[in-house]
């Protein structure tokens, strides 16, 4: 597809930040679809070259980072990399003055990783550049989910009235509340699964306690990471007896019902949340998720370079 | 003398640091003051500030806290213990005191406080501060976790006539807290803080309270719970008193929607359930006072993600203009709650009352004043507040402290 007609498709897009498929539209997340979908046709083309995106992930991240590095380059950009270790953050510096500081080197775009909730929309408020949130706290992971809704399209060939249980830690999770949002808008419905210490009342989703009744019922089951923290602070007694009542083990995996797909984010914990053979099996669409993560990556730089252009 | 003439609901005339006369004054004074179109009422007091002095300074002064306190309408507030240096023994109650003088606008009345270095594990010297001036005895910012030791601090406070002021909050349930625990924080990822923490930690107090027969005065009410608690302890005839702030009677946990951490104050703004039961409690006289809890920050402090920054929000200079525009609230009340209740609770004599022979500290206040709030002229050094650029209905015009006009 031709250069010019992409960007032509992109004046629909008004948001100068992604901080959340909160706050997307169902058309909004549509088009980065659809733009994500017709971007790998794209010849030599470079719309973004001279642009410069800063990968400031102040918590460790691999796929996501690198993500973001190769949609970047792919596109034309550069890339400036931060890493916390050797950071002036651990000097003291605030959150504002180091962003603002690499800012005034000439960036257009800000992919933010941080521990607290609202930290991007924190820095939105204080920088010129565009600010993609990469995951916040347990707040929201914008990106990820439309990774998400990409491969779920390719896979399953639609994108509505689809059944999704996330599983796990849903309290602690910026990407189930990420998919929460954005899937509900596509007119999907979600079930959330895990025990009733990690998973909130108040989400507004039903939420279920039984896993297995969960895989019979949906087309997607979504995995997502457990913090081995979570069982020091409480919130459930041991692994073992995490594994029993909400591990995609071997043995649930039989349970699936035709053409379910098993979802995770990464990184995962085998022999956790999910074992190694549903990890590997061919219900499992772990890697495309990755690979779809790159374009998704680059329709959404695209789109922000867009804005007021 | 001084005339203050022509407001509602009656003249008073002034003589040196004490009310001569209300009603019709008929006597010659030295100066009149043009009161019509206003209303006079005892000077406001705040029973809950943190002045931050000594130790912290760049967040606030005694003078500069007290600077604010005259320019909200305040004639006399109550200090909490936790400045840099903690107010834990008479040297600290005789510092907050010598610096108030010094300042020269307000009454400024010590908080001592209940445990060594508010760190709830032993008893500090409650006899010395209070000789030495402590109206009250508190922790605030800091729960008393042990229930023995709360129980002796109330059996202990109660031998020399002050009452313990509690923040109520159960910090085991509240660990990383950020926001008030409900929808609003299960949609943005962030941790809450129950109603229950406040709630059930009132409950204990208000036992040990009937248990010792101490005068228990709950701190910044914020739960519906809170106020069923008290409301139950007062019929069952414990000592018991509460206040609530400005915030947790006109603002709710909605406002948190964009991370600003010009919401972000402990205890947490609630749902619009608990705005409402709040605003009822006050209403009905179970919570007793309203304090602002005016509690600086610098900027570069409050300038962070929302985990990060600390929680507290100025609020001397706004307190009353939120009050008067709080619906829900009778004016009378609300000058009770301001006034006479603070006073009738820290045993503050000759305080809270227009009569002659009690302490000239009167407020003139224009009920109807329309105005907007612009932290950039804030006498407090801090400037972080959940009213910025609100419009606002009400505020003080003149302030007198002992006979002396100071705004």
């Amino acid at each position: 597809m031709a250069l010019d007609a992409l960007l032509g498709r992109c004046r629909a897009w008004k948001h100068k930040h992604l901080l959340g498929t909160r706050d997307l539209s169902r058309e909004e997340i549509l088009l980065v679809l659809s733009l994500a979908e017709e971007l790998p046709g794209l010849k030599d083309e470079l719309p973004l070259r001279g642009r410069r995106l800063f990968n400031f992930f102040v918590e460790p991240s691999t796929r996501t980072k690198t993500s973001f590095s190769l949609a970047a380059r792919r596109l034309g950009a550069d890339v400036v990399d931060f890493s916390p270790a050797t950071s002036s953050l651990t000097k003291g510096e605030s959150l504002k003055d180091t962003a603002r500081t690499i800012e005034s080197m000439g960036v257009a775009f800000t992919a933010i990783r941080h521990g607290a909730s609202g930290a991007p929309a924190f820095l939105s408020r204080l920088v010129g550049s565009s600010v993609i949130n990469a995951g916040d706290g347990a707040n929201e992971h914008p990106t990820q989910a439309l990774l998400d809704l990409l491969t779920m399209k390719e896979r399953l060939g639609k994108l509505s009235g689809l059944r999704v249980a996330l599983v796990g830690d849903i309290a602690h999770s910026r990407v189930a509340r990420s998919n929460l949002w954005a899937l509900r808008k596509l007119g999907n419905e979600v079930t959330l699964v895990g025990p009733s210490t990690l998973v909130p009342a108040h989400l507004g989703a039903p939420v279920s306690h039984d896993l297995d009744r969960a895989l019979r019922e949906h087309d997607v089951v979504m995995m997502l990471r457990l913090q081995l923290e979570r069982q020091q602070a409480g919130l459930f007694p041991s692994v073992p007896e995490y594994v029993r009542f909400f591990g995609l083990t071997r043995e649930r995996l039989a349970s699936l019902r035709n053409g379910t797909i098993i979802m995770h984010p990464g990184p995962m914990n085998r022999g956790l949340e999910i074992s190694a053979e549903a990890a590997d099996s061919d219900r499992s669409v772990i890697l495309n998720q990755v690979a779809n993560g790159v374009w998704i990556r680059a329709a959404v730089l695209l789109l922000l370079s867009q804005v007021g252009a | 003398m001084i005339h203050l003439k022509g407001g509602k609901p009656f003249d008073v005339l002034l003589d040196g640091p004490k009310i001569r006369k209300v009603g019709t004054v008929d006597e010659k004074a030295d100066r009149v003051v043009d009161a019509s179109g206003l209303v006079v009422v005892p000077g406001l007091i705040d029973m809950h500030v943190h002045f931050r002095e000594p130790g912290r300074e760049d967040k606030e002064t005694i003078a500069s806290g007290a600077a604010a306190a005259v320019a909200g309408g305040f004639t006399s507030v109550a200090v909490m213990a936790n400045s840099g240096r903690v107010c834990d023994d008479e040297v600290g109650v005789v510092f907050v005191r010598t610096r108030g003088r010094e300042a020269g606008l307000v009454n400024v009345f010590p908080v001592g406080a209940v445990t060594k270095g508010l760190r709830g594990e032993e008893l500090a010297e409650l006899g010395k501060m209070a000789a030495a001036g402590a109206v009250a005895f508190s922790d605030d910012g800091m729960p008393i976790m042990n229930s023995e030791l709360m129980r002796r601090a109330l059996e202990y406070a109660k031998m020399f006539g002050k009452p313990v002021l509690s923040h109520c909050e159960d910090a085991t349930l509240t660990r990383g807290a950020v926001m008030n625990e409900g929808p609003v924080a299960a949609e943005l990822g962030l941790k809450g803080y129950p109603n229950a923490a406040e709630a059930a930690m009132a409950a204990r107090d208000c036992y040990l309270a009937a248990l010792t027969g101490a005068h228990l005065h709950v701190c910044h009410v914020s739960a519906r719970e809170t106020v069923e608690v008290v409301r139950q302890a007062k019929k069952a005839g414990v000592r018991v008193s509460a206040e609530a702030a400005p915030h947790h009677l006109m603002l709710t946990d909605e406002c948190l929607r964009g991370y600003e951490s010009k919401y972000k104050m402990s205890p947490p703004l609630r749902s619009a359930e608990d705005v409402r039961a709040l605003v009822e409690g006050v209403a009905d006289g179970t919570i007793d006072a309203i304090a602002s809890d005016h509690a600086p920050h610098t900027a570069e402090e409050k300038e962070q993600e929302l985990a990060a920054c600390p929680n507290g929000v100025v609020g001397l200079e706004t307190t009353l203009g939120v009050v008067l525009s709080v619906p829900g609230i009778p004016f009378e009340r609300a000058i009770d709650a301001l006034t006479a209740a603070p006073a009738r609770i820290l045993g503050l004599a000759g305080k809270g009352v227009l009569e002659p022979g009690a302490d000239a500290d009167v407020t003139l206040i224009d009920p109807r004043a329309a105005w907007t709030v612009d932290p950039s002229t804030f006498k407090s050094k801090g400037r972080c507040t959940p009213y910025d650029r609100m419009k606002l209905a009400g505020r003080a015009v003149h302030v007198f402290v002992g006979g002396k006009m100071c705004f």
